[in-house]
C-alpha cells in the first residue's frame, strides 16, 4: 500500500537531480571546475553557511530553551514569530533585513552612525541573511529536543548542587545534543542553499558576497551549462556533508 | 516589483529543469478581457513592464475580442523559456544578444529594433550632489551598484565605463536592473547605473544623472513574432502596434529613445 | 546531638494535601511507608527542595531550609529511576556533585573514585550508566548522593527496580552505608520488608497524612490501618475490650486476647494462627466463627485461604491440611484462632 506512493515520492525528489546529471557538460567539467570564481563562490558558501550555523546555535539554542521551558505571556505569539522566516519569501526577508539593518534601517542607521558599520554588501551581511532564514530550522528542532528531554535529570542535577546554568551546560545540553546536531545540520543545509535573502540584503559580488546559489543564478543568465556545473558542485558538497553528519547526529 | 523578481527566479529554475516552462512568472492580463476571446501571449523584458502594459490596453481596445497576456522577466530567462517551448506569440528583448538566442534556435526570424534605452546614473532623491558625472563613481567613498555583467544592463554599464576609460569597484553586481535600482531607492547604495526608463519609473525616489558616455552603450530592444506562435495573426498585429507611431509615443513617454 | 530535621511539610496540589510532621535525630533512618498516591514522593521532593511547600517549615541542623532552592540544600537523593546522567561515566556522575560544590576537577575525581571504591565499583569507574547492571547502577546512584556529603539523604524506592536476588545483596550493602551515615536518611518505600530491614523508624502515610509511626517491630505487631495490617501480614479488627474479652462490632464474634484492656481496641492475629474445620469443633465458642471460602492461593510454602463473612480473615494452612479439608471456593468452614496469638492494643 505504501510502497507505490513512497516510490513516487522518491522519484519526484531524484528525477530533477537526474536531469542535472544527464545534462551536465561532463567533457568540459574539469576545466570549468578549476575556474577561480567557482572556487571563490564555494569557499564563501561554506564559510558563510558555517558561520551562520554558529550564529544560529549561539542565539537559537537559548531561544529554543526559553520557548520550551519558560512559561511567559505571549509565548505562542513568539513561537509563531520564530517560524516567520519559514513562510516569508526569502526576498522579502532580505528587504526586511535591509529595512532593519541597512544603512538607513531601524537599527542599521545607528550601527552606521556610532560604529561606522554597514552590513549590506559585506560577507557579514551574507551570514546574517543566511542565519535569518535558517534560524527557524534550528529553533524548531532544538525546542522539540528540549521538550522531549527528561526534566528529572535536571532535578537530579539540582539536588547535586548544580546552578541552573551548570545544569543547562552539563546536563540539559548533552541530553539534547542529538536534537541540536540535527537542527544545526538542517540549519547549515538551508544556509548553504540560501539565495533570495542573500542577494537582496548582501548583494552580489564575487569573492565577497557571491555564494554558490547566486553564482548559479547569474550563470543561468548566459551560460546554463556553467549553472549546471555549479549546481553539481553545491549538490556534491552538501550530500557529502549531510550524509556524514546525519549518520552521527540524526540516526 | 518584488513579486516579479521572485517569479523571475522561479522561471529560471523552471527553465533549468526543462519542465513546465509555461505559466510561471508573472502574467498580467489586460482589463476588460472577455471570456472566449483570442489571447496573444507576449514575453517582454522587465524594463518594458510599464510601457507594454499601457500598449496592451491600447491594443485590446483596437482589437475587439483580443486579449494580451504578458510575461515580464529577465530577457535571458525569457529566451530560455521560449527555447524550452513556452507557448508565446511575441518576444520583446532588452538586448540583441538575447534575441539572438531565440533566432538561433529558429524560434523567431527578422526581429526589429523598436526602442533604445540609455543608461543613467540613479542616485537617491535626497542625496546631496556628490555624484554628477560618471567619473564620480570611481570615488571609493561612493557605494556603487552595477548590474551583473551577465545581464544586459551590466554589459551596457561595462561598455560605457570602458569607453570612458574608468574602473569602478561596485559593492554589488545585482541580478537585474530593478534590483540595482532598489538598492538606491532604499538608500543602501549611493549610485547605480541603470536605464533611463527605470529612473523615470521610480521618479519619486531616485534622481537620474545623465552622462555623455551613455551614448557609447545604448541598448537596442528588438521585437519579433515567434515562428511557433499559437496566434500568428495577432502576434504580427501586436508587433506592428508596437512599431506604430502611437506605440512609439508610449515608449517615448516611458523614457525610451527611437531607434 | 539532638534533632537534625524538624519539618512540617504542607503541600497542596488540587484536591490532594500532604500534611506531614517529621523530626529525626542524627544517624536515624526513617522510612516513609504508604500506598501509591499517599504522598510519599511528594514529601521526599519537598525535603529535597524540588517541590515548594505550600505551608509549614523545614529546619535542618537548626537552619531554615524551606526557602532554599534544591541546589543550596545539603541533600543527597537516590531517585527511583536513579537518573544517572547517561552521557557521563560512573566516575563523572559521582564527581558531578563535588564539582558543583566548587571542588577542583582532579580532587573531585579522586573523591568520586573513593566513593566508587566504597560501594565496590572501583573497577567500573569508566563505564556509562546504561552498560551497568541494575545493582551496579543503584550503587553508583548511592555513591553520587553520598559524595556531596549531605546532611539529609533521601532515597525514593531505592530497591524497587531490582530483581529479587539483586535486591537482597543491594539491600545488605545499603544497610551498611546507612549505618555509617551520620545525617538523617529518609527512605520512601511501599515495600514492608525494605522498610523493616533498613529503617529505625517507620512513618506510615495514607492520603497525605500520617496514620502510624513507630519502630518497625512495634508497627509490625500493632498495625492500626488495614493497609499496614496487609503490609505486615496480620488480620486486623476493631472491637471493644472488657478484660481479656474483645467483642467485634455487632457482637458477631467474641475473642479472647492475650492482653487485658478496657474500651476501644485493635485486635490482630497472623493468618498462621487460624485453624479451619469442616464441622463445628467442640469447646469454647470464643475465637470461633463460621465463614465462606472466598479464595485459595499459594503463599510461600503455605496455602492462603481468604475467608468471607462477618469476620473476613486470611488463614494460612499447609497443603496437606488443605487436601484433608478438601476445600473449594464457596465452601462453608469454621475458623478458630488461638488466644495466645491474638493481640489486643488500644485504638
Amino acid at each position: 500500500m505504501l510502497v507505490l506512493p513512497a516510490l513516487i515520492g522518491l522519484a519526484f525528489l531524484v528525477l530533477p537531480l537526474l536531469g542535472l546529471l544527464v545534462r551536465a557538460p561532463w567533457s568540459t567539467l574539469g576545466t570549468r571546475l578549476a575556474r577561480p570564481e567557482i572556487l571563490d563562490a564555494l569557499r564563501l558558501s561554506l564559510l558563510s553557511a558555517t558561520l551562520a550555523t554558529l550564529l544560529c546555535l549561539l542565539v537559537g539554542v537559548p531561544l529554543a530553551w526559553v520557548l520550551a521551558r519558560v512559561d511567559f505571556p505571549g509565548r505562542r505569539l513568539v513561537r509563531a514569530l520564530v517560524t516567520v522566516p519559514l513562510v516569508l519569501p526569502p526576498v522579502v526577508g532580505g528587504v526586511a533585513l535591509l529595512l532593519a539593518l541597512g544603512r538607513n534601517g531601524l537599527v542599521g542607521r545607528w550601527l552606521d552612525r556610532w560604529f561606522g558599520l554597514t552590513l549590506p554588501f559585506t560577507t557579514a551581511g551574507v551570514v546574517l541573511a543566511e542565519a535569518f532564514v535558517a534560524l527557524p530550522f534550528l529553533v524548531i528542532s532544538v525546542e522539540g529536543a528540549v521538550r522531549a528531554a527528561d526534566l528529572r535529570y535536571e532535578d537530579a542535577a539540582a539536588t547535586l548542587g548544580a546552578s541552573r546554568w551548570t545544569t543547562f551546560r552539563r546536563v540539559t545540553l548533552p541530553l539534547i545534543a542529538p536534537g541540536v546536531g540535527a537542527g544545526a545540520v538542517l540549519c547549515w543545509a538551508r544556509a548553504l542553499g540560501e539565495f533570495g535573502a542573500t542577494i537582496t540584503f548582501a548583494g552580489n559580488f564575487p569573492g565577497r558576497t557571491q555564494t554558490m546559489p547566486l553564482a548559479v543564478y547569474l550563470a543561468l543568465e548566459n551560460d546554463p551549462q556553467a549553472a549546471i556545473v555549479l549546481s553539481l558542485v553545491l549538490l556534491a558538497v552538501s550530500v557529502v556533508v549531510l550524509a556524514g553528519l546525519r549518520g552521527r547526529w540524526v540516526l | 516589483m518584488r513579486s516579479r523578481r521572485t517569479g523571475l527566479r522561479t522561471a529560471s529554475i523552471t527553465a533549468l529543469t526543462a519542465a513546465l516552462a509555461a505559466g510561471c512568472g508573472d502574467v498580467k492580463e489586460g482589463p476588460g478581457a472577455k471570456a472566449a476571446t483570442r489571447t496573444v501571449v507576449v514575453f517582454a523584458a522587465a524594463s518594458l513592464t510599464e510601457s507594454f502594459t499601457a500598449l496592451g490596453r491600447t491594443f485590446e481596445s483596437g482589437h475587439p475580442g483580443a486579449r494580451v497576456k504578458f510575461n515580464f522577466g529577465g530577457s535571458s530567462a525569457l529566451a530560455q523559456q521560449i527555447d524550452q517551448g513556452a507557448p508565446a506569440d511575441v518576444f520583446a528583448a532588452a538586448s540583441p544578444a538575447t534575441m539572438k538566442q531565440v533566432t538561433d534556435a529558429g524560434r523567431a526570424s527578422t526581429p526589429r529594433v523598436f526602442a533604445r534605452n540609455r543608461l543613467e546614473i540613479a542616485v537617491p532623491k535626497s542625496a546631496s550632489a556628490t555624484v554628477t558625472s560618471l567619473n564620480d563613481l570611481t570615488n571609493p567613498k561612493v557605494k556603487v551598484v552595477l548590474c551583473a555583467p551577465q545581464v544586459p544592463c551590466g554589459a551596457a554599464a561595462l561598455k560605457a565605463l570602458k569607453s570612458a576609460g574608468l574602473t569602478v569597484r561596485p559593492v554589488s553586481q545585482e541580478q537585474d536592473v530593478k534590483a540595482a535600482l532598489t538598492k538606491v531607492r532604499l538608500n543602501e547604495a549611493d549610485a547605480a547605473l541603470v536605464y533611463r526608463t527605470d529612473v523615470k519609473a521610480a521618479a519619486g525616489q531616485v534622481r537620474g544623472v545623465d552622462f555623455p558616455e551613455a551614448a557609447q552603450a545604448v541598448n537596442d530592444y528588438p521585437i519579433a513574432a515567434l515562428t511557433k506562435a499559437p496566434q500568428p495573426g495577432l502576434a504580427g498585429d501586436f508587433v506592428r502596434s508596437v512599431l506604430s507611431p502611437q506605440g512609439r509615443a508610449t515608449l517615448r513617454q516611458a523614457g525610451f529613445e527611437q531607434p | 546531638m539532638g534533632v537534625v530535621i524538624d519539618a512540617h511539610l504542607v503541600v497542596r496540589r488540587g484536591a490532594f494535601t500532604l500534611d506531614l510532621a517529621l523530626t529525626a535525630a542524627p544517624g536515624e533512618v526513617v522510612a516513609l511507608l504508604g500506598p501509591n498516591g499517599a504522598g510519599k514522593t511528594t514529601a521526599l521532593r519537598a525535603l529535597a527542595g524540588l517541590t515548594p511547600l505550600s505551608e509549614g517549615h523545614l529546619h535542618v541542623d537548626g537552619e531554615p531550609w524551606h526557602d532554599r532552592p534544591a541546589e543550596r540544600r545539603a541533600v543527597g537523593v537516590v531517585f527511583q529511576d536513579l537518573l544517572l546522567f547517561p552521557h557521563l561515566s560512573a566516575l563523572e556522575n559521582v564527581a558531578f556533585g563535588p564539582r558543583c560544590q566548587g571542588v577542583r576537577r582532579r580532587e573531585a575525581r579522586r573523591l568520586a573514585a573513593e566513593w566508587l571504591d566504597r560501594v565496590g565499583l572501583a573497577d567500573q569507574a569508566a563505564r556509562r550508566p546504561r552498560t551497568l547492571s541494575g545493582g551496579q547502577a543503584q550503587r553508583v546512584a548511592l555513591a553520587r548522593a553520598l559524595a556531596v556529603r549531605p546532611r539529609l539523604l533521601l532515597l525514593d524506592e531505592p530497591l524497587s527496580a531490582l530483581d529479587a536476588h539483586t535486591r537482597l545483596t543491594v539491600r545488605a550493602g545499603l544497610r551498611r552505608h546507612l549505618a555509617a551515615f551520620d545525617g538523617v536518611a529518609v527512605l520512601v518505600t511501599h515495600d514492608a520488608l525494605d522498610a523493616m530491614a533498613l529503617a529505625d523508624r517507620l512513618v506510615v502515610i495514607e492520603d497525605g497524612a500520617v496514620v502510624q509511626e513507630g519502630t518497625p517491630a512495634h508497627v509490625a505487631r500493632h498495625p492500626r490501618t488495614d493497609y499496614v495490617a496487609r503490609l505486615v501480614g496480620l488480620n486486623l479488627y476493631r472491637g471493644t475490650a472488657r478484660g481479656h474479652s474483645v467483642a467485634l462490632p455487632g457482637d458477631t464474634v467474641t475473642f479472647n486476647a492475650a492482653e487485658a484492656l478496657d474500651g476501644e481496641v485493635f485486635l490482630a492475629f497472623p493468618p498462621s494462627a487460624v485453624a479451619l474445620f469442616r464441622t463445628r469443633p467442640d469447646g469454647s465458642p470464643r475465637n470461633l466463627w463460621e465463614a465462606t471460602v472466598g479464595g485459595i492461593e499459594p503463599h510461600a510454602d503455605q496455602i492462603r485461604i481468604h475467608l468471607e463473612g462477618p469476620v473476613p480473615a486470611a488463614a494460612d494452612v499447609t497443603p496437606a491440611a488443605l487436601a484433608e479439608l478438601r476445600l473449594t471456593e464457596g465452601d462453608r468452614v469454621w475458623a478458630a484462632v488461638k488466644a495466645a496469638e491474638t493481640h489486643a492494643y488500644p485504638a
